[in-house]
């Protein structure tokens, strides 16, 4: 009904966008359009709302009781960061171990991806094609496939029938991060080569050829030219890569093991929902915390990561 | 109640050195190339770029992948050959097979349910007022960690006494409307789905920016034709939205079914496999990290790979063709 009466109400002078909205997104669309926003943020409100109220009450009442009895208490935030019983959650010290896994984690790939994109974009040596095709195949390989071997690497070192090739690395405390970041790093490449690359070989040769006759060397142009034109798809793949570091379980259960030395807090998190299943006022709070700085990063920076996604992913 | 500031200190320390690291290695690199005179060949100055990737690549990708593939073949301890023993215990134990179902529905139901909220919702949000706030909206989980996202659930699927107040949303609701309080995460095959959803949820908003991008993209002489040929809504999304966007509704299906393959942290938070829930992954890092099991680890990391070899092959051509 509405529909009509706006089609006859309107001028026909409508450009073809405002067609679509009346044919598509009429006012059902709109209302069903809304109940997903609400239906998909629910459940985080929820589990916000839930993390400020009192233990008790958590554990006694659902948390749209708050509308009716409206009580908040910052108590489960102290006691899950700041407690020191093994019970508490200790997860200032997770956090700061998610801090210190996700940095070099991404500063890494991201240096060693743009310099190895730029020498298979720019350079013209033979086999490149080659070693490209190599790299990109290499996203195939689930990194579980990598986990074992890359453990035994990392502890008994190589041999190589019977021969020492290389020592173990035997690390022991907060030296395990190092294998987290080796790792983190290693599995990284492929796609971000990938997505460096594909932005690189689209900027315009004579730029680098000027650049070249003016007598400029290659770490010259990198550093000049080349960075602050990948720009966009260097901030896409950084947030990619630090969104999945610090959101990652299975890399960092296995090389960062489990203690508040080095273990990041999606691993604490996981624990604790094994374990301590029913101590709401502590998992969610927690887990709170945990999603917070992602949240912050993502929103920030999200007009780039949607670029990026784009013009890495569909043409239009 | 103390946080002692001083304990932490190893790790910044650990930072620090990480950081120096980077700056080193690049400084390091781009000295050698600034070195390496131009009237050299490409080749001198590729290596320098190239190599510290390819050997991390090697170290970190290829040897492990070929190692895994023969410790398929091996005993759980890798002491002795024992064939296709792991691939038949794969096939045949009923454990096995469990997991192997459940992967089955993942990677059918999530892709498929993926793509349609999205496309559903970016139809729906495209071009009214509220757009970009409903997209955003959508979008967030994104940031979420599988880990927070499988807390935040069990909290959704939380299981109270019927005699007690309901603290889950999903219980307080069938209670609300006169029906029993259920152990949603404990009754398989059901309870699959339950984690599903979590997935779903999660996942949708990537579909729908991507989706949003492309129906943007359709050329609006083609709708503005559709219109005047008197489309109704139904005709206009099947006969010329669809259709248009068809690539990038493949973009969507296949990176899902990828990320599905690989999922593992959804599983283990919130059912850790339990109840017929486990799924390869799971079942991979149980096998090899908890059971000892290496052998049938390896076997189940080469079964995943040999399942999304063919997809990550079609994704690529399907991108040949895009561009």
């Amino acid at each position: 009904m509405t529909t009509l009466t706006q089609t006859a109400v309107r001028p026909r002078a409508t450009t073809a966008p405002q067609r679509v909205r009346r044919g598509l997104s009429g006012k059902v669309a709109s209302a069903a359009a809304i109940v997903i926003a609400v239906l998909w943020t629910t459940p985080t409100f929820g589990l916000l709302l839930s993390s400020l109220r009192p233990e008790d009450q958590i554990k006694s009442t659902g948390w749209w009781t708050f509308f009716s009895d409206p009580q908040l208490t910052l108590e489960n935030y102290q006691q899950v960061l700041f407690g020191t019983s093994s019970s508490s959650g200790q997860m200032a010290s997770f956090l700061i171990n998610s801090i210190v896994i996700t940095v070099p984690s991404v500063l890494l790939p991201l240096a060693l991806a743009t310099f190895a994109a730029y020498a298979l974009a720019w350079l013209p040596f033979r086999g490149r094609e080659w070693i490209y095709i190599g790299i990109f195949a290499l996203q195939i390989v689930p990194l579980q496939m990598a986990l074992v071997p890359l453990l035994s690497f990392f502890s008994q070192g190589v041999d190589v029938f019977g021969v020492h090739l290389l020592p173990a690395w035997d690390l022991e405390g907060s030296g395990r991060f190092v294998q987290v970041w080796f790792a983190h790093t290693c599995f990284a490449l492929p796609l971000g080569i990938f997505l460096i690359h594909n932005f690189m070989a689209e900027l315009p040769g004579e730029l680098m050829e000027a650049a070249r006759v003016d007598g400029a060397t290659h770490g010259t142009i990198l550093r000049k030219l080349v960075l602050p034109l990948v720009g966009p798809a260097l901030a896409t793949f950084g947030i990619f890569q630090f969104l999945w570091v610090w959101n990652d379980l299975l890399v960092a259960l296995i090389f960062a093991g489990g203690t508040a030395e080095t273990a990041p807090m999606t691993v604490r998190l996981a624990q604790m929902a094994g374990t301590k299943g029913n101590e709401w006022q502590r998992l969610t709070s927690g887990a709170f915390v945990s999603v917070v700085i992602p949240l912050v990063v993502f929103l920030s920076m999200q007009r780039y990561f949607v670029r990026g996604l784009l013009a890495g992913g569909v043409k239009g | 109640m103390d946080f002692d500031f001083a304990a932490e200190q190893p790790k910044l320390v650990q930072l620090l050195i990480g950081v120096a690291a980077f700056l080193v290695v690049v400084a390091v690199i781009l000295l050698l190339v600034d070195r390496a005179p131009m009237r050299r060949r490409a080749w001198t100055h590729a290596t320098i770029l190239l190599l510290p990737a390819v050997a991390l690549l090697s170290i970190g990708l290829v040897v492990p992948a070929v190692r895994t593939t023969l410790l398929s073949f091996m005993s759980g301890d890798g002491m002795r050959w024992v064939g296709l023993d792991n691939y038949a215990w794969m096939f045949t134990q009923p454990e096995a097979l469990t997991v192997l179902r459940n992967t089955l529905i993942w990677v059918l139901l999530v892709p498929l349910l993926v793509t349609s909220v999205g496309l559903l919702y970016a139809v729906m949000v495209d071009r009214t007022r509220f757009e970009s706030l409903a997209k955003s909206l959508v979008f967030l989980p994104m940031a979420i960690s599988f880990v927070g996202a499988g807390i935040i659930w069990r909290f959704v699927y939380a299981y109270r006494a019927d005699d007690q107040d309901q603290i889950g949303l999903l219980n307080q609701l069938v209670v609300a409307m006169g029906g029993e309080p259920q152990q949603w995460l404990q009754e398989s095959p059901t309870n699959t789905l339950f984690l599903i959803v979590v997935m779903v949820w999660i996942q949708a908003g990537f579909a729908t920016v991507v989706l949003s991008a492309a129906i943007k993209g359709i050329p609006a002489e083609i709708v503005e034709a559709a219109r005047l040929d008197g489309a109704s809504p139904a005709q206009m999304f099947f006969r010329v939205t669809l259709p248009s966007i068809r690539s990038a509704v493949v973009v969507v299906a296949v990176t899902q079914s990828i990320a599905t393959l690989k999922l593992f942290d959804i599983v283990r938070t919130m059912t850790g496999g339990q109840f017929d829930t486990s799924v390869i992954a799971n079942e991979m890092y149980n096998q090899a990290f908890r059971y000892g099991e290496t052998g049938k680890g390896a076997a189940l990391a080469v079964f995943l790979f040999a399942l999304v070899t063919p997809i990550v092959i079609y994704q690529i051509r399907q991108r040949r063709e895009v561009r």
